[in-house]
């Protein structure tokens, strides 16, 4: 039994990876109604950003804070110059564009910093590991950091008149405009606020998982994977549809599939979930008429 | 009958060209002044560190040539970059063969480009000579004759830690930790070529996908199995974290861990050196870092020609002890191949190699050959970290016969 609760406590480890990548995807969803292939992509670039400005002698957290800064602005500028053109395109030219997106981001990462694997500071340090080595204290820091993340979109969406423009503009553009919200820009805000909530989710993983450009190759999958478990809109499920996801793999490649089909549940899991509830466990259904 | 018009002129010519021709037409990429060999290689893309390797060969031939060639010829080597891409590899290997008609291919790289072209040079029967490669399936002598390897295969390396630790622990709970892919299963083989029948009972494995976000889980499980040694065919990023992870647990196993993830400053130093005290991997090759072979001729050799050739090469970096001993594994081949250099005896020449020490390999480790041997080099000597760097310790160990 002893090793069932490892396998437990090493899955909620991965899952607050999954989570806080999740979390970013549904950011975009809220803002935009997109599902961004390139997240994860941009994500490893804010953490490039982070680390080169760690290695040039700042401090972490100033380093940290002025990623998602710098993060924010690539994030807008990205959906003025990129997206806005295609805004009103067919759903497959957004895909194909996104997928561009990766490539491009990807491999200019890769160009730019190399591939060989990089060690990324983590500000959690302890000397000695918890529970018996099967958590650091980075790992609980960085579930601390997305608990905290989320708790800040939330109260922005439910308590602020930006964040209700926002969700406005997500939902039904026309009227929005019609009541005076400019929509282009709250786009790109939410684009900004995407890649920001990506730069702290991959700053929160580098320590853990080691940084190099296709860091978050994998991870995307299991955090769109946590994301549609628990809603594609809902902040709060994807977290924990993150969570979910991290143990459950865990416990179906130790007792039940094996370690060869562990991938292969994180795709199951989005299938199952698409066939019986679509919306997530958490998501709210929508009608619309017509 | 149909004579087209082309047969009919080419047929014309040969005969006009008769004397000079001839042994040109018996082997392609030779004549009386050259010889070209082709290779494919990742000079761009994320594999593109290798690109030291073809630029170390090309050195090497330019000295050969400088001092005369080989039996008057001199050798053409042509570098094509693949991107590391099995498409791209298959394309340009193609234009090595069908349009510059290179004589043989030589050290390739990588093993999904190097899949890409094992079955149309060996239908075309062209040499395709020791690629920088570790995996096992180019040692095929009846599947594909015309395809060798050079380095010790990764299954090679297995076997000789499954031998180490029958000999350390006889009653060893072994757990193998490996990538679930070609590169991972021939951990998995090497370690049931030694075990044989006893492997189900000895071994507890457990797989990973190259996308998995981290290994925690199979390394909990292996712990949780109450293994005392563990085996890891992984790459270097999951090689950090497994270090790392292991250290964390407080399990101490005897470690051994995949000699393509074990350089200093990509995979230890990120784990922490200190976590990685204890850890065995294994080398054929003599490290330049190493102090006790300063005064060493091999090396010596080696670093003069370094000097002379790639002045701003960065002498840290193994790719050229690498290259430079398969560069001189190759010149064995064309002096033995004498006058005759038709792709059969290019092949038969490869293929019959005595027992040759190279400069950069270490005492003991010898590149041999024969017609029903396709694994080069099968010694490896053993190292341990001990918080600096790789100590050697044991005898040279050679790999089981299979």
């Amino acid at each position: 039994m002893d090793g069932l609760a490892h396998q437990i406590v090493a899955g909620i480890a991965t899952g607050g990876i999954y989570a806080s990548v999740a979390l970013a995807i549904v950011m975009i969803y809220q803002a935009t109604h997109h599902v961004n292939f390139a997240q994860g992509e941009m994500a490893t670039l804010s953490t490039f950003i982070a680390w080169s400005m760690v290695q040039a002698g700042m401090p972490y957290w100033v380093a940290f804070f002025a990623t998602i800064a710098v993060s924010f602005a690539i994030g807008v500028v990205v959906e003025r110059i990129l997206i806005r053109p295609v805004a009103n395109a067919p759903v497959l030219t957004m895909v194909g564009v996104f997928i561009g997106l990766l490539l491009i981001i990807g491999n200019a990462t890769g160009w730019i910093f190399g591939y060989t694997t990089k060690v990324f500071p983590s500000p959690f340090a302890s000397e000695k590991p918890l529970f018996g080595g099967l958590v650091s204290a980075h790992e609980l820091g960085s579930t601390a950091v997305t608990l905290t993340v989320l708790t800040l979109v939330w109260a922005f969406f439910r308590f602020t008149k930006l964040g209700l423009a926002m969700r406005a503009a997500a939902y039904n553009p026309r009227s929005a405009r019609l009541v005076g919200i400019r929509v282009g820009w709250m786009l790109a805000l939410g684009w900004g606020l995407a890649a920001a909530i990506g730069a702290v989710a991959g700053m929160m993983v580098a320590p853990v998982v080691f940084l190099d450009p296709t860091m978050m190759l994998g991870i995307l999958l299991y955090a769109f994977a946590g994301a549609l478990m628990g809603g594609i809109d809902n902040p709060a499920g994807a977290v924990l549809g993150g969570f979910t996801v991290g143990v459950l793999e865990n416990l179906a490649g130790a007792y039940v599939v094996g370690t060869e089909l562990k991938l292969t549940v994180a795709l199951a899991i989005i299938i199952g979930v698409l066939l019986v509830r679509p919306s997530g466990l958490f998501g709210r259904v929508v009608f619309s008429r017509v | 009958m149909t004579t087209t018009r082309r047969t009919l002129l080419g047929g014309t010519a040969g005969v006009l060209a008769l004397p000079g021709l001839l042994r040109a037409q018996e082997s392609p990429g030779v004549t009386a002044s050259e010889i070209r060999i082709g290779t494919t290689y990742a000079l761009s893309g994320p594999a593109s560190a290798y690109s030291l390797i073809p630029k170390c060969l090309t050195a090497m031939f330019k000295r050969l040539n400088e001092q005369g060639g080989i039996n008057g010829r001199q050798v053409n080597f042509l570098v094509y970059d693949d991107a590391y891409s099995p498409p791209k590899t298959l394309e340009q290997t193609r234009r090595l063969v069908e349009q510059d008609k290179v004589a043989f291919l030589f050290n390739n790289l990588g093993t999904p480009t190097n899949s890409a072209i094992h079955r149309y040079v060996n239908q075309r029967k062209i040499p395709h000579l020791f690629l920088a490669t570790g995996a096992d399936k180019w040692a095929d002598p009846k599947g594909y004759p015309w395809t060798i390897g050079w380095q010790p295969s990764y299954r090679t390396e297995a076997q000789i830690y499954a031998k180490h630790i029958l000999e350390q622990k006889p009653n060893a709970r072994i757990g193998l930790l490996h990538q679930n892919d070609d590169f991972g299963k021939d951990y998995v083989n090497g370690v049931k070529d030694v075990l044989g029948a006893r492997f189900d009972a000895m071994v507890r494995t457990a797989s990973h996908e190259a996308t998995d976000a981290t290994i925690d889980s199979q390394v909990v499980s292996l712990q949780a199995a109450g293994c005392d040694a563990l085996v890891c065919g992984i790459i270097p990023r999951f090689a950090s974290q497994a270090i790392r992870r292991v250290f964390d647990l407080g399990w101490k196993p005897l470690m051994f861990m995949s000699n393509v993830s074990v350089s200093g400053a990509v995979v230890i130093e990120p784990a922490g050196k200190e976590k990685a005290i204890g850890l065995i991997t294994s080398d054929y090759r003599k490290d330049q870092s190493d102090p006790s072979w300063a005064d060493d001729p091999g090396m010596k050799e080696w670093r003069d020609f370094m000097a002379r050739y790639i002045p701003d090469g960065e002498l840290g970096d193994n790719n050229y002890t690498y290259a430079y001993g398969v560069g001189l594994t190759l010149l064995q081949v064309l002096r033995q191949c004498g006058n005759n250099l038709s792709r059969e005896n290019v092949l038969k020449q490869a293929t019959s190699l005595k027992p040759l020490e190279l400069p950069t390999l270490l005492p003991g480790v010898t590149v041999g050959t024969s017609p029903d041997n396709y694994h080069p080099i099968r010694h490896m000597q053993l190292q341990r970290w001990d918080g600096r760097g790789w100590v050697r310790f044991g005898k040279v160990i050679e790999g089981a016969q299979v």
